[in-house]
């Protein structure tokens, strides 16, 4: 079978996020008053080929623990999206 | 005479500079391809500065799995010179050789400019010939050398003598003003600014040189205390 | 669609089109119109410019290789050649500045690499409309980033350029990028294919739909839309291509190591017009045919029609010529490089014509024994476009613009625009590499840029090479002749302040749109100022490149003529004299203290700009200007080759005149200067080129060296105290000056 999988890596708490800050300054000026909190990231889409959901996931989320994240800094997050 | 290998992943682009450097001041280098898995007849080696694989996905998360690293750990493990020098910095804390991680500057954009370092430690294979205190002016060139940890790790850093240079005016929005870190040995330094860029006064500044002879004298240290071995 | 319909939407005009079927004796298809129509346009032929361009001086001793071929050669000395090349990406940065700007610097390093050298250095003169407004700081920030992003990761520094803001380029931004190189004087090669049977080798990226038909849609036509901004853009943007600086590395490293190791016998970069380019150009360079396999070529995206890939701009490509028996060595060592590459075309013998001359035939075909798919003559279509003699009108308000000369402004508030004139670009600079391969002696935000010649490969040599920029749309939209002529002194004097005598000159010809009578006078005049500054220096022109149709909203951009100089040095050991004096040095203008005809000119000047004056006379084109910089070049060639010279600190003046020059000085020295007899504010804002600001510590040595060259040399003060005092005029402190400076440009930008 065949997963399509989707790696969100995100900023671990308590680490700084420039781009982020940086975007959220600008939300005023662009009549966003109401939106804070935002954090910036990458998105892996993937396709995995498994026998089970469980294991695309793990294959998915092993990959993303090695090499899509840094863990001293990121975290990451797998979703299973679909079927083939 | 000790051999440095200055190792050249694809996208690496201070790789020349580095070997005209150290070889300015004497030494011997020679540049060793990244699909290399020994690296025994190599006394030190230096990971040069530039774009390994285009730094792609992040600054060395892809160079960290070239065939090269697993030599360079070893080398690191029996105690040889190890430096890695901004993009080598970064390949160093991604393979784990170095705590903590490089992430992109405070102010978003790439920064070339000269920095004044204050050498924060001696017990390293990179400043042995300075003294603490001492303020040297050395280039960065760099977008992503803003040095991130947790506290402990840091906390850790400071107890060990693990920082061994800072930024006199931090440039970056680096933790603690760090420029450089050792392991806990000594002998593996990471650094963000270019030594090599700062060899003579032609060209701005000679303050990186009581580095550069620092790690070669080092690199001799290591190749005297190598087991003799004859030639067959 | 019918086919008369067609030529029209690839942008060949009726005319055109008759000229196409006279060559191939017959009707094309669509896939030959598609080649014709790209390689005639405006951007690949040089159609509307090549009739004048041909005035321009393009010999001397010093040079290998003038303009034609990928770059312009000289001989450096010590066994080294130097590359010279200019190019333009005004249109696609217009639409997508940090791709636009970062495909540009990709392409020229290609044109350098291509000639045997590897790039040593990168300058990028940019024009943009004034910061206040949103789009200009997208434009802007966008355009930088994508020169750092792109040159920093590809490994070649960017050693300066320069930063214009004027309210013409609002619509239209330029984004000129200029590449220098630098090859062991016998590894010359051209690009052109040789040896029937040699394999065309295809090496780089994979082909895909990106930047189809840039050349002829993008950047051969203006932005025609009222307000230029946003409905054409969206209709343009597929024609922007997207650079991949890493993939870019790894092909200069193979390329170069291909062409060490003689395994190539000619290499040509896939640049506007793509495969049907490539392939043209170096058969009809090589007197040959070349039959190009359609189907070979490795595809980004299924599908492709052969128009398409006939016509991609997909970037970072090569085509190089490969003896059979090499083959197996030029892939091997692209795939150490990780690099790929296809055998897409062979070299085919000429074929005789009608009358019996041989002709080198382009087939496209489908499968290399398989059905011909487009025929037609490789030098027709890179060298056959028609030329044309558009009709030229001397502008009907040029008189009345000339006789109305900012000579009687008033001086206004002299302190206020000194500080107006005081604009640090280091923003721009400091995301630039400046310093890699070592030879950055000095790098950006000064006079010129001055490098060791030296770089992996190369002949040691003791040797350095100076390199500016220089353009100055004020002077030429008032006299785009003598503006151009006055350009090159300018160039001339920023180089004498790093020590280099030029030697070659490369242009860039920023103009409106060619169909506008007035436009191609703007740019006859030009070519006729550059030839005769030129002739005066004997200073050849080994390259140059044409951009037009740099108008939005029928308003065509102020003739802008970007002149790259380059400069040697004897012996470069020691770092040239800087900016900065010091207390109790003499400082002294060296140079005329008057112009002629008019003694302080203010016609062009930035004084007269920001006043909205347009108008006036320009100073002439002065011999004792160009003395005065070979006195100066000559001595600071001293000081850089280790010896000794009354020069402490030298800057040239320039645009803001003398008050900015001073200001500088004293900003980077913080140290103070009273000039207690400026002739008035016209003395202070003139800007007439070839004059120097000199601090020293022996000036009885200055002036008495001066005086034996023939040139003026007048003292003004002695530096000293923390006020910048002219005269009555002007009385500023200096401390706070070189941060306001630095900060000056980061506020505009709203940083």
């Amino acid at each position: 079978m065949e997963y399509a999988v989707r790696v969100d890596v995100t900023l671990k708490r308590g680490i700084a996020d420039p781009e982020g800050a940086t975007i959220e300054r600008a939300l005023p000026a662009l009549g966003y008053a109401g939106v804070h909190s935002v954090r910036t990231g990458k998105a892996f889409a993937l396709v995995v080929e498994a026998d089970s959901e469980a294991g695309a996931r793990e294959v998915a989320g092993s990959l993303a623990t090695r090499l899509l994240s840094n863990p001293v800094i990121e975290d990451a997050a797998v979703t299973v999206v679909g079927v083939g | 005479m000790s051999r440095v290998g200055v190792v050249v992943f694809p996208g690496s682009n201070c790789e020349h500079d580095v070997v005209s450097a150290l070889t300015a001041l004497g030494g011997r280098a020679e540049l060793v391809w990244h699909a290399e898995t020994d690296l025994s007849a190599y006394d030190a080696v230096v990971l040069p500065g530039g774009f390994a694989h285009g730094d792609y996905l992040r600054p060395g998360a892809l160079a960290r799995f070239s065939p090269v690293m697993g030599a360079v750990a070893a080398l690191a493990e029996a105690g040889r010179p190890v430096l890695g020098i901004c993009n080598g910095f970064q390949v160093l804390t991604e393979a784990g050789l170095l705590p903590g991680a490089l992430q992109k500057n405070r102010g978003l954009t790439f920064l070339c400019q000269p920095t004044t370092l204050v050498v924060a430690s001696t017990r390293s294979v990179l400043t042995r010939g300075a003294a603490v205190g001492q303020e040297l002016v050395v280039p960065i060139n760099h977008f992503a050398g803003s040095y991130v940890c947790d506290d402990a790790t840091y906390r850790a850093l400071v107890e060990r003598d693990q920082v061994v240079l800072r930024y006199k005016d931090n440039p970056n929005g680096s933790r603690g003003d760090i420029a450089g870190i050792a392991n806990e040995a000594g002998n593996v330094v990471g650094l963000m600014p270019h030594p090599e860029r700062a060899l003579t006064a032609l060209l701005g500044s000679a303050d990186g040189r009581v580095l550069l002879e620092g790690f070669l004298a080092a690199a001799d240290d290591a190749a005297a205390a190598r087991p003799l071995v004859t030639a067959p | 669609m019918t086919g008369e319909a067609l030529h029209r939407a690839l942008g060949l005009t009726d005319d055109e089109y008759a000229l196409v079927e006279g060559v191939l004796e017959r009707e094309p298809n669509h896939l030959e119109l598609a080649m014709f129509a790209v390689m005639w346009s405006e951007h690949c032929s040089y159609k509307s410019s090549r009739l004048h361009l041909r005035r321009l001086p393009t010999s001397a001793p010093q040079v290998l290789v003038g303009p034609g071929e990928n770059a312009g050669v000289i001989d450096a000395g010590d066994g080294v050649a130097i590359a010279l090349r200019i190019e333009s990406h005004n249109h696609p940065s217009a639409i997508e500045p940090y791709q636009g700007a970062a495909t540009g610097v990709g392409g020229i390093l290609r044109d350098v690499f291509t000639m045997g050298a590897r790039p040593l250095a990168v300058m990028d003169p940019l024009f943009f409309g004034p910061p206040d407004d949103a789009r200009a700081r997208w434009l802007v920030e966008g355009v930088v980033a994508g020169i750092s992003g792109y040159g920093n990761s590809v490994g070649v520094p960017t050693i300066g350029g320069e930063l214009t803001f004027d309210e013409g380029y609002a619509q239209n931004p330029l984004v000129n990028v200029l590449c220098v190189g630098a090859l062991p004087r016998e590894r010359l090669v051209l690009g052109r294919a040789s040896g029937v049977g040699n394999l065309a080798v295809l090496l780089g990226s994979r082909t895909g739909r990106d930047g189809i038909g840039g050349v002829s849609v993008l950047a051969s036509a203006g932005f025609a839309g009222a307000d230029g901004a946003t409905s054409l853009d969206e209709e343009k943007r597929p024609s922007v291509q997207v650079g991949d600086p890493y993939e870019e590395k790894r092909l200069i490293e193979a390329c170069l190591a291909l062409l060490d190791e003689g395994l190539v016998v000619g290499i040509q970069d896939l640049g506007g017009a793509g495969l049907t380019c490539a392939a043209s150009e170096t058969a009809a360079r090589g007197g040959v045919g070349m039959d190009v396999d359609v189907t070979a070529v490795p595809l980004r995206e299924p599908g492709m029609a052969p128009w398409e890939v006939m016509t991609s701009e997909s970037q970072e490509r090569m085509l190089a010529i490969v003896r059979p028996e090499d083959l197996a060595a030029v892939e091997a060592l692209c795939a150490r490089w990780e690099v790929r590459s296809a055998v897409v075309g062979r070299v085919t013998a000429p074929v005789p014509d009608v009358a019996g001359r041989p002709v080198g035939m382009l087939r496209v075909r489908q499968g290399f024994d398989g059905p011909v798919l487009a025929e037609a003559p490789a030098a027709a279509l890179a060298d056959e476009a028609p030329l044309y003699d558009r009709p030229r009108a001397r502008p009907g308000d040029l008189d009345a613009r000339l006789s109305d000369d900012p000579a009687d402004e008033p001086a206004g508030d002299v302190a206020a625009e000194v500080l107006a004139a005081l604009v640090d670009p280091a923003w721009a600079y400091r995301q630039y590499d400046s310093q890699l391969f070592l030879n950055t002696v000095v790098g950006p935000g000064r006079d010129a840029a001055l490098l060791r010649l030296a770089g992996p490969g190369l002949p040691s040599s003791e040797r350095g090479f100076a390199l500016t920029t220089d353009s100055n749309p004020r002077w030429c939209a008032i006299d785009p002749r003598a503006g151009t002529a006055l350009t090159l002194v300018e160039g001339i004097a920023n180089l004498a302040c790093v020590g280099a005598t030029p030697s070659a000159v490369v242009n860039c010809l920023n103009f409106g749109n060619p169909e506008h009578p007035e436009v191609m006078w703007q740019l006859s005049e030009a070519v006729d100022g550059l030839a005769e500054a030129c002739r005066a220096t004997g200073l050849p022109v080994i390259g140059g490149n044409v951009s037009l149709y740099n108008e939005s909203g029928g308003r065509d951009i102020d003739p802008t003529p970007v002149l790259g100089v380059l400069g040697l040095v004897e012996r470069l050991v020691a770092p040239p004299p800087g900016w900065t004096w010091r207390e109790g040095d003499t400082v002294v203008l060296v140079g005329p203290r008057e112009a002629r005809p008019d003694p302080f000119p203010l016609a062009g000047s930035l004084f007269a700009r920001r006043r909205g004056r347009r108008g006036g006379r320009l100073p002439a084109f002065d011999d004792r200007a160009l003395a005065t910089c070979r006195f100066v070049a000559g001595e600071v060639a001293r000081v850089c080759a280790g010896g000794a010279s009354p020069v402490a600190a030298v800057h040239d003046v320039s645009a803001g005149g003398l008050a900015a020059a001073l200001a500088e000085m004293a900003a980077a020295s913080g140290v103070g200067l009273a000039w207690a007899s400026p002739r008035g504010h016209a003395e202070l804002f003139t800007e007439a080129p070839g004059r120097f600001v000199v601090a020293t510590r022996d000036p009885a040595g200055l002036t008495g060296a001066a005086e034996a060259a023939g040139v003026e040399a007048s003292v003004l003060g002695v530096a000293g105290g923390g006020r910048l005092t002219l005269g009555e005029l002007c009385d500023l402190a200096v401390g706070g000056l070189a941060e306001r400076r630095a900060s000056a440009l980061p506020a505009a930008l709203g940083l």
